[in-house]
């Protein structure tokens, strides 16, 4: 909250100090020039930035083999060819007496080619002194959309999808219930041991996962028999994560407690208090986590990697897309069409939900 | 009658479990009711697999034969220390790999979040979602598009140093990820993808500077490059060193990547044979449970010990404000 409002400020004082009729005019300018400098160098640090988004966008909707031409244009373009007498003609810019025309290649020779018009098929043929290979070709935009239906179908996305939400989906609702309710008793209940307990729940993030690996899987794989599932990934989740805790923690602290008060007086228990009282007012920070649990589902690869080895029905998108990456190593536009059909959903989430989603991040970096 | 008894039963013996009145055995009674989940949590996923994952380290054991399990003693740390030269090899690798990528992922998304903070920047939200947005980007994705747009030949990356008169296309061109010397920096490209959140917190901590401090510094004559230093980097401290250790964390743990891109090979060279790939090997592909168990032990002493010394150091170079000292 504190951030936003901080930045709404400030941008009013700058509008305030740009409007201003009272400055002198040396000084004005000067700003002027500095907001433009900055501004431009913004512009020109994001667009490094996010080119490789661009390239991937672009390259995606070529052919297999412009991605692969390393003298292709930027853009999807195919050379144009002209249907003359049941044969294809290609069409090149050809100087001639000093005017650039585009022409079709009847006849290619070593010294002169003859070519036709497009525009003039009935005119004599053009002989043209030099080597055909030196023109360049005539090239259009010539957009692939099929690319993407091709990868949503080669890398049978509507099931990688299926599975990522359902994992996504159940697992969000496990941590909600069990990460809301951890981080309630921490909030508002005096209990010994509690100092020391926040804190090894917090000295859980920089715990390494392969610490608990080896005995988890052979526990979940050898002992349980949940190998080739998704139980030994969903279950562990039902328990709560420190990030989410903490977090949620912090929200609670902020709520007053003078409803919750009320609620007691009126004879509620502790749980229909949690439920009926606080749980309404932390919708922001519960929005909070759910995204961040959501992104985090969506990129899991470890443990998908390990637990479901094997079965490829049952791959999310992250294991699928690795998988499809080698299989389709020759058509780079494929692959760049599947990354980013698997990008569209999250970034489309934070885009409609940026604001939670930020105001959570700087909850748990900055707050403690 | 509950707050009398508080009154005369906590004034004596205000320590203690026997101590507590009814009403405060009460509140303890529902918070560790509340606080189950995790801790039931904690103790199935992270406290006994940890023991666990010591006694482990003392077998030789594999998933395919668990009768066969037999007690070694300390020969799996033995070989892992001593015998094993992939060991050393792949730490080395993963510590290679830190210094190039921390620096440069740490300076970048501070000087990032500086610009964005900057009163001259004109449309700063509409620059601070697009300089998150590729943190959304999935991982796997982000690599794929990486992994393309750092082609020698048809990625821009190399296209564009060309136009700008650096020789990087063609045979003596660069070779991003063929080039033990250009492998690591490809990597830290991939990851300054990933440093939205670095740049957030950064960023609300700048916001977080009072004026005064900077106004004041401007009377005295201070420029820009003196504020930031003597200003601004002691008042943002405590969030760098967040984001400090977060990163080492996350750099111990580097597999993602060398294994997306090259499947654990540690193409080019044995360059990209970090040590989370190789315990991954020796885990689940060749099934040695134990000595799996004993690397993974190793890393965590080594994360511990790196964190501890962060926060010891943390007491020379990290500033709370409002912290007595």
């Amino acid at each position: 909250m504190a951030s936003v409002t901080s930045v709404q400020k400030t941008t009013e004082r700058d509008l305030a100090r740009v409007t201003s009729i009272d400055v002198k005019t040396a000084r004005r300018r000067r700003n002027l020039l500095n907001q433009f400098a900055i501004t431009l160098l913004a512009v020109i640090l994001l667009s490094i930035y996010l080119m490789p988004l661009a390239y991937g966008g672009i390259t995606s909707l070529k052919t297999s083999a412009q991605a692969s031409d390393s003298r292709a244009p930027i853009l999807p373009m195919s050379t144009t060819a002209l249907p003359y007498e049941g044969r294809q003609l290609d069409i090149y810019t050809v100087p001639i007496d000093g005017e650039m025309l585009e022409l079709a290649l009847l006849r290619a020779g070593r010294q002169s080619s003859t070519f036709i018009n497009p525009a003039d098929l009935d005119a004599e043929p053009i002989e043209w002194e030099g080597n055909w290979r030196q023109l360049e070709p005539v090239r259009e935009l010539d957009v692939q959309w099929s690319n993407y239906s091709r990868a949503w179908n080669a890398i049978r996305f509507a099931r990688l999808l299926g599975n990522t939400m359902m994992y996504a989906l159940v697992t969000m609702f496990g941590t909600l219930i069990a990460s809301s309710l951890t981080a309630y008793g921490f909030a508002r209940f005096r209990f010994p041991g509690k100092n020391i307990l926040f804190m090894v729940l917090i000295s859980t993030i920089i715990l390494p996962p392969a610490v608990t690996l080896v005995p988890t899987y052979a526990f979940f794989v050898n002992v349980l028999g949940w190998g080739g599932s998704w139980l030994p990934l969903i279950v562990p989740q039902m328990f709560g994560n420190a990030y989410n805790v903490f977090l949620l923690r912090q929200y609670f602290l902020t709520i007053p407690r003078e409803l919750e008060e009320a609620a007691y007086i009126d004879g509620a228990g502790p749980f229909r208090t949690f439920i009926s009282i606080i749980l309404p007012q932390a919708m922001p920070a519960l929005t909070a986590v759910a995204l961040f649990h959501f992104f985090f589902a969506w990129n899991d690869f470890f443990g998908p990697l390990i637990y479901l080895a094997g079965s490829r029905d049952l791959n999310p998108i992250t294991v699928g897309l690795t998988e499809f990456n080698g299989l389709y190593s020759s058509e780079p536009n494929l692959i760049l069409a599947a990354a980013i059909i698997s990008m569209i959903l999250p970034l489309a989430i934070f885009f409609m939900a940026q604001r939670v989603f930020i105001q959570g991040i700087v909850i748990t970096g900055v707050d403690k | 009658m509950e707050l009398n008894a508080n009154l005369i039963v906590g004034k004596r013996r205000p320590n203690g479990r026997k101590g507590m009145s009814a009403s405060q055995r009460r509140e303890a009674k529902w918070g560790l009711i509340f606080i189950s989940p995790w801790l039931i949590g904690f103790f199935i996923f992270h406290l006994v697999p940890m023991i666990a994952s010591l006694g482990f380290s003392m077998f030789s054991f594999t998933l395919s034969a668990p009768d066969e399990a037999r007690f070694v003693g300390l020969d799996n740390w033995r070989r892992m220390l001593f015998e094993d030269p992939n060991t050393w090899i792949t730490l080395g690798v993963t510590f290679k790999f830190a210094f190039i990528s921390l620096p440069i992922g740490m300076i970048t998304a501070f000087m990032l979040a500086v610009l964005l903070n900057s009163e001259n920047l004109l449309g700063r939200n509409l620059f601070r979602t697009l300089f998150y947005a590729p943190t959304m980007v999935p991982l796997i994705a982000a690599i794929l598009i990486w992994s393309q747009v750092l082609n020698p030949q048809t990625g821009w990356v190399n296209r564009g140093l060309d136009a700008i008169g650096i020789q990087a296309l063609g045979a003596g061109g660069l070779r991003w990820l063929d080039n033990p010397n250009l492998i690591y920096l490809a990597y830290t490209f991939i990851g300054i993808w990933g440093i939205g959140n670095a740049i957030l917190i950064n960023l609300s901590a700048l916001q977080g500077v009072p004026t005064e401090l900077y106004e004041a510094s401007k009377i005295d004559g201070a420029g820009w490059s003196r504020r930031l230093l003597n200003i601004t980097l002691p008042m943002v401290s405590p969030v760098i060193f967040y984001n400090l250790v977060l990163s080492v964390v996350g750099l111990l743990q580097y597999f993602i990547v060398p294994w997306v891109l090259n499947g654990g090979s540690g193409y080019p060279e044995g360059t990209t044979r970090f040590f989370m790939v190789h315990f991954y090997k020796q885990a689940f592909t060749f099934q040695n449970m134990g000595y799996g168990a004993s690397l993974a032990w190793l890393i965590f002493i080594i994360g511990l010990m790196i964190t501890l010394a962060l926060f010891i150091s943390a007491r020379y170079w990290v500033y709370y404000a409002g912290e007595r000292n």
